[in-house]
């Protein structure tokens, strides 16, 4: 799945949010959407909204599931453009997900991280680049390998 | 009903957390240093072979770097700490009641509960294994005692695989197994008692659990006579599973390099008050006594050595950062000398009451519900836009005194600038 999506800065002042708002206890990571109805109350008349408040959409309610397991990595390089993940994309690792052939994954390699499609045919383990220009690299136990994570999602700013 | 109590705990911590993300430092010796990069305080399997031992200062193992390809860091206490939140969150899904005891380690009590305890701890070694990269030792017993000690034989019994059980022993084998281990191994023993006991012929854990516990009692203390109670399987101590507000509250830090000036002391002492004031109000409470305490450096034998502290008591207990700064610098004005080069210096909030008990005195002026609007707004900002957006002067600037951290990794899991790379 591809996001268009500017990464939130933490620290940036731009981002205006109300002091008095409860903020999430939860991990750095997730920010929780700020309930509905938390601001001031008007002085006339009442909202018509107040009774049917819900919580607003919280995105990483839908793009990490399993919060604990849930990495965010940065992407270095244009051996995926084939699968959509390009340069400076974010990648949303889940390491709770079984790391199913067909899927992309983050695996160590020779003391590095890498993001490739994973091909397992008859007992063997293939990491295959999604751009003509890289060769797929079928590892085996000399390489110092390791599947590090499924990736979930990636998050794409056009 | 028999309580089974498990203590888990991640592997070389530090170390582990470090190697997630960055698996150039797999199978080589590491090491993680202390605050100021002083000490030795996680040490990978490698360099545990090297001979390193914990605790030991830097400059003592520096010739490994180049003679054996060791590897220091400094400590990334923002990784550490998130690594920890996601571990202990984990670790509590599997039993009905938690006790987080350090950064690293948990009690769980899976007392009542069906099923082979071990079995559960092959599940956490296996889930946080591979959520989280860390390898974790489970120890279970009858008692916490008997859960430390079954966890460090986890750790050293590599039959075990990680998992140790004293069920899984008969009687016999579990006192054959004590007598090869060293009384020092007990939880709450350590190397201050241990001396004392084994001048007494207590020199293994089996000498402990025969001893006489009312004799412990005597010459030690209750809590030496409760240890016996606990390695005989008898469970004394409970699971403190609600975290009780903390009575003091430390904070201090060593300096990047040798203080000389009031001022630099004044800055570093205004930002740790800062913290500690934070931390106060953060478990609702207020205090009447700051402690204020320096050191010059004991690993200068040449320099001339100084370690003064002071408690100042305040009239009226509070929470309100300005207050407590203005003790601060007070009590620190009044144990300053020159002439000393410090170290480090730390400030200690001791006589906390919970801030709704707080009694008036005459002389208090009418300001204090601004001063808590004051202190809890600043908090506030300071827990949205990040640590000292607002803060007060008196800590300084550019605080050329703080610490020096060389080698630190990046915060790979709460900083977007400092996300790990995939290619």
């Amino acid at each position: 799945m591809t996001y268009s999506s500017t990464p939130p800065r933490r620290s940036s002042p731009s981002r205006r949010i109300p002091i008095g708002v409860p903020l999430s206890p939860a991990l750095n990571q997730t920010r929780q959407a700020l309930p509905l109805g938390a601001g001031r109350v008007a002085a006339g008349f009442p909202s018509p909204a107040t009774d049917h408040v819900e919580q607003r959409l919280d995105l990483s309610e839908y793009l990490v599931l399993h919060p604990e397991a849930t990495f965010f990595l940065r992407v270095k390089g244009d051996s995926m453009t084939g699968a959509g993940i390009h340069h400076g994309d974010l990648l949303i690792v889940d390491r709770s997900l079984s790391p199913a052939s067909g899927r992309v994954v983050v695996a160590t390699l020779n003391g590095e991280l890498t993001v490739k499609r994973l091909q397992r045919s008859r007992g063997k383990l293939t990491l295959k680049a999604e751009n003509p220009a890289y060769p797929d690299l079928a590892v085996s136990d000399e390489h110092d390998f390791q599947i590090w994570g499924v990736v979930a999602h990636v998050v794409h700013t056009p | 009903m028999t309580t089974t109590i498990a203590l888990v705990d991640g592997n070389n911590f530090y170390v582990s957390c470090e190697r997630v993300f960055n698996p150039a430092l797999e199978c080589r010796p590491v090491v993680v240093l202390s605050n100021n990069d002083g000490c030795v305080v996680s040490r990978s399997n490698e360099a545990k072979a090297l001979g390193i031992r914990m605790g030991v200062p830097f400059f003592e193992i520096r010739s490994f770097i180049k003679s054996h390809g060791l590897t220091w860091l400094s400590s990334n206490y923002a990784l550490y700490g998130d690594m920890s939140a996601r571990m202990m969150a984990l670790l509590g899904e599997f039993a009905p009641r938690q006790e987080i005891y350090s950064i690293d380690e948990c009690f769980l009590d899976f007392t009542g509960t069906p099923g082979k305890v071990r079995d559960h701890g092959r599940s956490i070694r296996r889930r946080v294994r591979q959520y989280l990269g860390i390898t974790t030792c489970t120890g279970i017993g009858t008692s916490k005692t008997l859960a430390k000690l079954a966890n460090h034989v986890a750790k050293t019994h590599r039959q075990y695989q990680g998992v140790f059980d004293w069920e899984q022993l008969s009687l016999l084998e579990q006192e054959a197994l004590m007598d090869t281990l060293d009384v020092g191994e007990i939880w709450g023993i350590g190397r201050r008692l241990s001396p004392q006991l084994k001048a007494m012929s207590i020199h293994t854990v089996l000498d402990m659990k025969r001893a006489n516990a009312t004799l412990m009692r005597k010459r030690f203390s209750v809590l030496l006579q409760r240890t016996v109670a606990e390695l005989n399987g008898e469970s004394c101590m409970n699971l403190d599973d609600v975290a009780e507000p903390k009575s003091q509250i430390l904070a201090s830090r060593s300096f990047g390099r040798p203080v000389t000036a009031l001022q630099e002391l004044r800055e570093a002492a205004s930002s740790h008050i800062i913290r500690a004031a934070e931390r106060l109000r953060s478990q609702h409470s207020s205090c009447s006594q700051v402690t204020v305490f320096m050191h010059t450096n004991r690993f200068r034998n040449n320099d001339p050595q100084y370690n003064p502290a002071i408690l100042v008591p305040l009239t009226v207990a509070t929470d309100d950062t300005r207050r407590l700064i203005a003790a601060a610098m007070s009590g620190l004005e009044s144990i300053y000398r020159t002439g000393f080069r410090y170290k480090k210096i730390g400030v200690m909030l001791t006589g906390l009451q919970p801030v709704h008990a707080v009694q008036d005195d005459l002389f208090s002026t009418v300001e204090q519900p601004r001063a808590t609007r004051l202190m809890s707004t600043m908090d506030r900002i300071n827990r949205i836009y990040g640590m000292n957006t607002a803060t007060f002067a008196s800590a300084g600037i550019d605080q050329p005194w703080r610490m020096q951290t060389a080698q630190k990794s990046p915060r790979y899991t709460t900083s977007w600038n400092e996300l790990p790379q995939a290619r």
